[in-house]
């Protein structure tokens, strides 16, 4: 399926072009070393100022999911599965993300899953797979 | 506490439907006049003017009548007017209204809500034609490369909250059964045909665990209040709605939690929740956040849907809410509630009539809530 890609704007452009090297990265505080997603200039957590992206794992857990029926992009033909992932490296560092390489009903709450990337345009897209 | 010092003087609703195709500014106009005639008022005395979300900044069909096309309709002479869409919840323009008349920079607030969602979709091509129109957000980003929609996120709610509580469909599923339930007894919503919990069990999955009957409707109407000062001589006291708390925090818990840290009522005293149905689930969301249902127990709550039945010990969204109602943004809810405080609920009355009732709106960082009584 052909996503739809991203626009690339300053605050988000190292986000979505991490995966380039097969690496996700997550804007993190510098300071109290929290990691925030979305991209903000601010750490909510210390309010310090200095964020730059850096390297996670890619392991997370499926927090929760569900299988869309329904055309809601032209561009992306139903069933498919949309899902919250929880970062192994903080609690509350979901991302909302598609689970792929997997059967629609075989994915569950809890299902470890790892990130994958879907290059569209000058995006790499974070996805997740089993 | 401010928002004792306001209450609902008037109410009013236009007629709703699908595809109404009817002029969104007659259709508010019907809601405004009904709602200034009822609070015992004429135009000359409204100087304030409220709504969501504006005329501006939204997509075809949500919005039907910006504060200037109401005011130059109905020839107003206003002192304060707010319309916007970063409220909290729709009902977040009603709590700006309380906060006018409170503070003294109006007397009588029109506030109105109209929506042509039906006939939107109907001339543009459907919902997703309608969203094309919107203007690209910093937010979308999020979404439209994973190709989620709202719906997804009911569905992620829905899906967690099952797997926390233990919850089934067939006892969730008594929101949407219980809402046609009491539709088929109101003239204005657009479902009334019955529905079994069988026929919900059974009906086609929009986004697992959701289906087509825990998504609310898209409907064309306008809704009405006038908030005014708790002492003008104006109004009939005798028939207003008292505010005895509001809540406008982020998030439905917080929200919920400051609306009861300003009254000495409890969940106990509730006898009719008019909760907001977007998608089912709110509604199970709302019911624990306003600690009505302890948490992770609305699955057993709603067993048989018995309790939450006009007859039972929570009467809920007893005008069918948005599910079957039609999707009048929290506004709808509202109306059902001072129906019924009134004793003005017809066939749909529920008996002993209520003292005291919370109507919320919104979801996530989006919400507001009020605690209202006929006191």
């Amino acid at each position: 399926m052909q996503r739809p890609a991203p626009p690339l704007t300053p605050r988000t452009e190292s986000f979505w072009r991490s995966g380039e090297d097969g690496t996700l990265r997550i804007a993190t505080c510098q300071a109290c070393g929290w990691r925030l997603h979305p991209p903000r200039p601010v750490c909510p957590n210390c309010h310090a100022r200095d964020i730059s992206f850096e390297p996670v794992s890619g392991q997370g857990v499926i927090h929760s999911f569900t299988i869309n029926r329904y055309q809601l992009s032209p561009s992306m033909q139903p069933p498919y599965v949309l899902a919250e992932v929880e970062m192994i490296e903080q609690k509350s560092l979901i991302l909302l993300t598609n689970i792929v390489n997997c059967a629609v009903e075989d994915v569950r709450i809890g299902m470890p899953v790892s990130v994958t990337f879907d290059h569209v345009e000058d995006a790499w897209i974070p996805v997740f797979q089993p | 506490m401010i928002e004792q010092q306001a209450v609902i003087s008037g109410t009013g609703i236009s007629n709703v439907g699908r595809r109404l195709h009817q002029d969104p500014w007659s259709l508010t106009a019907d809601a405004a006049l009904a709602a200034i005639a009822d609070a015992g008022l004429t135009p000359e005395h409204i100087d304030g003017l409220a709504t969501y979300p504006g005329a501006t900044g939204s997509t075809p069909g949500i919005t039907g009548a910006g504060v200037e096309d109401v005011r130059a309709m109905l020839g107003l002479k206003t002192r304060w007017h707010t319309g916007g869409s970063e409220l909290p919840g729709q009902l977040g323009s009603v709590i700006n209204a309380i906060l006018a008349v409170g503070s003294g920079l109006a007397e009588h607030v029109l506030c109105f809500r109209t929506v042509w969602e039906s006939s939107a979709q109907d001339q543009l091509g459907g919902r997703s034609a309608t969203l094309q129109s919107r203007a690209a957000r910093e937010m979308n980003q999020w979404y439209e490369p994973y190709g989620a929609g709202y719906s997804t996120y009911g569905a992620l709610s829905m899906q967690r909250y099952m797997h926390e509580s233990g919850a089934t469909r067939a006892q969730l599923g008594q929101i949407a059964v219980n809402a046609r339930a009491n539709a088929a007894l109101n003239p204005l919503a657009v479902y009334k045909s019955p529905l079994s919990i069988e026929d919900y069990l059974d009906s086609r999955m929009i986004s697992d665990p959701l289906c087509l009957y825990d998504c609310d409707v898209p409907v064309d109407g306008s809704v009405a209040f006038v908030i005014s000062r708790a002492d003008s001589k104006l109004i009939d006291r005798g028939r207003a709605i008292t505010f005895e708390a509001i809540g406008s925090a982020a998030g439905l818990n917080a929200c919920a939690a400051m609306m009861w840290s300003r009254t000495e009522l409890k969940p106990s005293d509730v006898k009719l929740a008019e909760l907001y149905d977007g998608f089912s689930i709110l509604a199970v969301l709302w019911l624990e956040a306003l600690g009505l249902v302890p948490k992770n127990k609305t699955g057993e709550f709603l067993q048989n849907g018995t309790r939450i039945s006009r007859t039972g010990q929570l009467p809920l969204n007893t005008g069918g809410g948005q599910l079957s109602g039609g999707r009048l943004h929290g506004y709808g809810q509202l109306h059902q509630a001072c129906l019924q405080l009134r004793g003005n609920g017809d066939t749909r009355q529920i008996s002993p009539r209520p003292e005291v009732a919370v109507v919320s709106s919104g979801t996530t960082n989006f919400s507001s809530c009020l605690l209202l009584s006929r006191h």
